[in-house]
């Protein structure tokens, strides 16, 4: 069946655009084709630095024939609107059907060929294409990433003729930029489109870059005994920046070895995107590789030597940065954050470093660190941010305090906490462990939180601009993953902060992380509403919770609650329902069991409850079981006799009460 | 073409000149002003703006006076030197011209690894910004290469391509030379030659001094309000035939970001001002972009 191929070609496509440019053109491919009414087998996009590709396997040669039938007016309407309707269906008067008194014409719609229906397609996918960032060139109108030099449209074998902004569609495209014969060639198919372009030394799909960068540099590393340091970030940029990806080995200085192995990569990676290597130890080995775009005459000596003078250049000043750091030390650095804005409204960095010193020496010994040295880490914690070495590598904040920290002697925990406290910072990123790193990571991620939330700066749907909801799941995960005990409240209490609407906050966030742990959200709904702040004992509960409700004495009882519910909810809606305490009825036996039950279990579930075993309060709840359910089959609670209703509608509270003590059961769904 | 000899910085600049003076450049004087970029000179920033076309090649000594090591760092300067081309509306094939102007100081592409790396470039200064690349041979970074979309915070259309070519690295890269001031300026073979060290070092070394440690912060902050206060004057002053003075007006602009930048490298501009004073320079920028459009409309 028929084939279509686009190429759109032009200037280089930023590597971070490419793989949602080539999912986005097979999303509005697909969309567009579906509401022709063009079904395929296969539609696949490929995008690399010069060309964004699709082709679509097993259209049809042309849409189907249709039917069409359109309403006119009514019969024995005035003249003018039959006339109307004839002339915009282009019918005579005799074409038309009379059904149920209405006009109806009956339109043959032949199919389009699916080249006509593509040649439609195509301009409106281009001049409506969501690139993050967009431009014009030239004198022209059009929006691309970049300038859009070239279209190659085939239908078939055949080119689909159509123009865009003075672009005209052909069959032609390009080679790599350097390399080869560099003139324009014809293509007919995918299969050949994607061959020839091999042999001009492009590779036309991601995943293929990839996968020769990764062998070529994993072949040049082990020439010389040596291993690629694996980076999947940095690996699927460069394989965005190059269409004949060439990854070769280049030398440096093992002087610069004595830098932290942390500044030397992050010069390798963000400034040139370069690979590490290392030695059979994981050592950070004086190599690197660069993924260079040509393979040169003379295998990449220049290119390779090049790379390493800049390199070079680059560690020289990162190593002037370290040794003019170390001249002065942290503590002296306190000064140069007052002329640092936090945020215009909460004032300096020197100010919220006071903030975080004060909480995280609150908290210390709750989290078993000792307060001096969590006041002294928090103090110290950002002092780095004054750095040259910060500033020219903000992504090694808190390392390089660290470091220097270190260097100066500071004490080792200290240090340490400097280093770690911005942890945890994605999901892959273990929460820290060390009391002090755990003091000062918790004062600083919760007053992110206050702070913003003071000033009404709360994340709204996909709007988190201070990254509030990171700060918040951290917090959560250092509390769960360290089974401290830590309520909010009381880290509420030691700020100046209301801390207005930040336990909402974080029921929210304790719900996204349950969920993504696979627990149910209803349940942490059910938890939260009891006004619990501790978060480990929340997430107990809810565990216990879960557990309970996958057994048969859970989902009975939880019915049975629904239905005791419902019933005072009924009869709430009436009047106000009877205050008084249940007492042991004379009768009937179901009545008497179900008051001498809860008798039995209310001080079990209490107990249970001192001791935080929310399955033994839960196990204690589960003898109300059957007690409830022989009250629901043998007593009438609405009874004529008025002593006996408001008995009865008392022990269902008395039962709805009793489980309220675990969760709200009217939260949870089911 | 690939140059058979290594080029002097001063080849690479008259390479450079006649290169793109024979694809029908205006082959410029740098400004007589104090600049941060070789954009910042009028025949770029005004020229990019209303409908006429324009080609223009110049190179631009750039004062960046935050930079400044005393002389004592291989790779940092507080005055450079750009190549500037700006060519409106961009040629649709601007990307092979720039590569062929780099074979002719003698960048090979076929032996060096050329890269268009995605950079977003913008001057909020004058409320600039556009799209395209930091061009990279062999990892460094040689040029910015740019499609302007707005200038003075005004849409550009026609749209110009602006090159940037920073001198001293291309020739560090070209030369085989690690120290900027061992730099051959001109021919070695020369009966006079002269290394760029003995031509900008000591200006290095006294400009450092000057502009981080002496230059009068007071005097810089009265000039700075004297210059905000001229720009509208001159913007509702008229010449003889009754245009508004627009580019004296812009030159005035040109110095209040100078003496913004001299603030800056004293470290007199609290982290917090600093939006503001950009803001000012930006609103006079505009002003001026405003003016010049009117009246480029009206002429064309």
């Amino acid at each position: 069946m028929p084939q279509l191929l686009l190429e759109l070609f032009s200037e280089e496509i930023p590597a971070r655009m490419q793989n949602g440019a080539a999912r986005d053109l097979e999303r509005l491919a697909a969309d567009h084709l579906g509401r022709a009414e063009l079904t395929c087998q296969r539609l696949a996009a490929f995008a690399g630095p010069r060309r964004l590709s699709l082709v679509v396997d097993g259209l049809p040669e042309r849409q189907l024939d249709r039917t069409e039938e359109r309403k006119g007016p009514r019969v024995g309407a005035p003249e003018a609107a039959l006339a109307g309707f004839l002339r915009s269906t282009g019918l005579m008067r005799e074409d038309l059907i009379q059904r149920e008194g209405v006009w109806f014409a009956r339109l043959d719609r032949p199919g389009r060929s699916t080249a006509e229906v593509t040649a439609d397609i195509v301009p409106l996918i281009v001049s409506g294409f969501p690139w993050p960032k967009s431009m014009t060139w030239g004198a022209g109108a059009l929006r691309w990433v970049r300038p859009l030099h070239s279209i190659l449209c085939l239908f078939d074998g055949h080119v689909v003729e159509f123009g865009i902004d003075g672009i005209q569609s052909g069959d032609l495209t390009e080679g790599h930029r350097f390399m080869g014969p560099q003139r324009p060639f014809r293509v007919t198919s995918f299969d050949g489109y994607r061959t020839d372009l091999e042999s001009h030394f492009v590779v036309l799909d991601a995943d293929d870059r990839k996968r020769r960068i990764l062998a070529g540099a994993r072949a040049a590393c082990a020439r010389r005994g040596l291993v690629l340091v694996d980076d999947d970030g940095l690996l699927e940029e460069v394989a965005g920046m190059a269409e004949w990806p060439t990854p070769l080995m280049g030398d440096m200085d093992p002087a610069f070895l004595s830098l932290p192995p942390e500044v030397v990569r992050t010069t390798m990676r963000s400034h040139q995107r370069y690979f590490a290597v290392a030695d059979g130890e994981g050592r950070l080995a004086p190599h690197f590789i660069v993924v260079a775009n040509i393979e040169a005459a003379d295998g990449g000596a220049l290119i390779a030597a090049g790379n390493a003078r800049v390199l070079a250049a680059r560690l020289t000043d990162a190593r002037f940065f370290w040794s003019e750091d170390l001249k002065r030390p942290l503590e002296t650095r306190l000064e140069a954050l007052k002329g640092v804005t936090f945020h215009a409204k909460l004032g300096s960095m020197f100010e919220r470093v006071g903030r975080i010193e004060a909480l995280a020496r609150a908290i210390a010994s709750s989290v078993g660190a000792d307060p001096e040295k969590a006041a002294s880490a928090a103090r110290l914690a950002k002092a780095d941010l004054v750095t040259a070495m910060v500033g020219e590598f903000p992504e090694l904040q808190g390392i390089v305090g660290g470091y220097y920290a270190r260097a100066e002697g500071v004490d080792r925990a200290v240090a340490d906490a400097i280093r770690d406290h911005y942890r945890p910072q994605g999901p892959s990123e273990p929460a820290p462990t060390a009391p002090v790193t755990i003091a000062v990571a918790l004062a600083d991620k919760m007053d992110t939180i206050f702070a913003f939330f003071s000033i009404g700066e709360t994340p709204t749907g996909s709007r988190d601009p201070f990254a509030l909801r990171r700060a918040a799941l951290g917090v959560v995960r250092i509390v769960l993953d360290n089974g401290l005990r830590l309520p909010l409240g009381e880290m509420i209490a030691a700020t100046r902060f209301d801390g207005a609407g930040v336990m909402a906050f974080f029921a929210e966030r304790l719900k996204v992380l349950l969920r993504d742990r696979g627990a149910r959200h209803d349940l942490v709904d059910a938890v939260f509403a009891l006004g619990d702040d501790d978060l480990a004992r929340v997430v107990a509960r809810v565990d216990a919770l879960a557990a309970f409700l996958a057994s048969d004495d859970g989902t009975n009882l939880l019915a049975a609650y629904k239905r005791a519910g419902n019933i005072l909810n009924a009869e709430a809606r009436k009047g106000a329902l009877p205050q008084v305490q249940a007492r042991r009825p004379g009768g009937p036996a179901a009545e008497v069991g179900l008051f001498d039950a809860l008798q039995d279990c209310r001080p079990r579930v209490e107990k249970a409850l001192a001791g935080e075993d929310f399955a033994a309060a839960l196990s204690a709840l589960a003898r109300l079981r059957a007690p409830v359910d022989a009250f629901f089959d043998g007593v009438l609670v609405n009874s004529p006799v008025a002593a006996e209703r408001d008995n009865r509608l008392a022990l269902l509270t008395e039962v709805r009460e009793a489980m309220g003590r675990l969760a709200d059961f009217s939260l949870v769904s089911g | 073409m690939t140059a058979s000899k290594v080029l002097s910085f001063q080849d690479i600049i008259l390479t450079l000149h006649a290169f793109w003076s024979a694809r029908g450049c205006v082959i410029l004087q740098p400004y007589d002003l104090e600049v941060g970029a070789g954009t910042l000179h009028p025949a770029t920033v005004l020229r990019a703006l209303g409908p006429k076309p324009w080609r223009a090649a110049y190179v631009q000594p750039s004062r960046r006076p935050s930079d400044g090591r005393h002389g004592d760092n291989p790779n940092r300067l507080r005055q450079f030197h750009q190549y500037q081309v700006i060519l409106k509306p961009n040629p649709p094939d601007m990307q092979a011209l720039y590569l062929a102007s780099l074979e002719t100081i003698g960048i090979d592409p076929k032996l060096h690894d050329i890269r268009f790396v995605e950079d977003d470039w913008e001057n909020p200064t004058v409320g600039a910004w556009g799209l395209g690349w930091e061009v990279w041979c062999d990892g460094m970074e040689v040029s910015q290469y740019t499609y302007f979309q707005q200038v003075g915070g005004l849409d550009v259309s026609p749209v110009s391509g602006e090159l940037t070519y920073g001198l001293e690295r291309l020739a560090l890269y070209v030369q085989g030379v690690d120290n900027v001031y061992d730099l051959a300026f001109n021919d070695p073979q020369s009966p006079d030659f002269k290394t760029y060290g003995d031509v900008f070092l000591e200006n290095e070394r006294q400009f450092s001094a000057f502009e981080q440690e002496q230059a009068d912060t007071d005097m810089l902050i009265r000039q700075f309000h004297d210059m905000e206060a001229l720009v509208p004057k001159l913007l509702a002053s008229v010449s003889r035939r009754g245009q508004p003075l627009v580019l004296p007006a812009f030159d005035h602009v040109l110095k209040a970001s100078h003496l913004f930048n001299l603030l800056d490298a004293r470290g007199a501009i609290a982290v917090a001002e600093r939006q503001s004073y950009i803001g000012r320079i930006r609103d006079l920028c505009r002003e001026c972009a405003l003016a010049w459009v009117k009246l480029e409309e009206a002429g064309a």
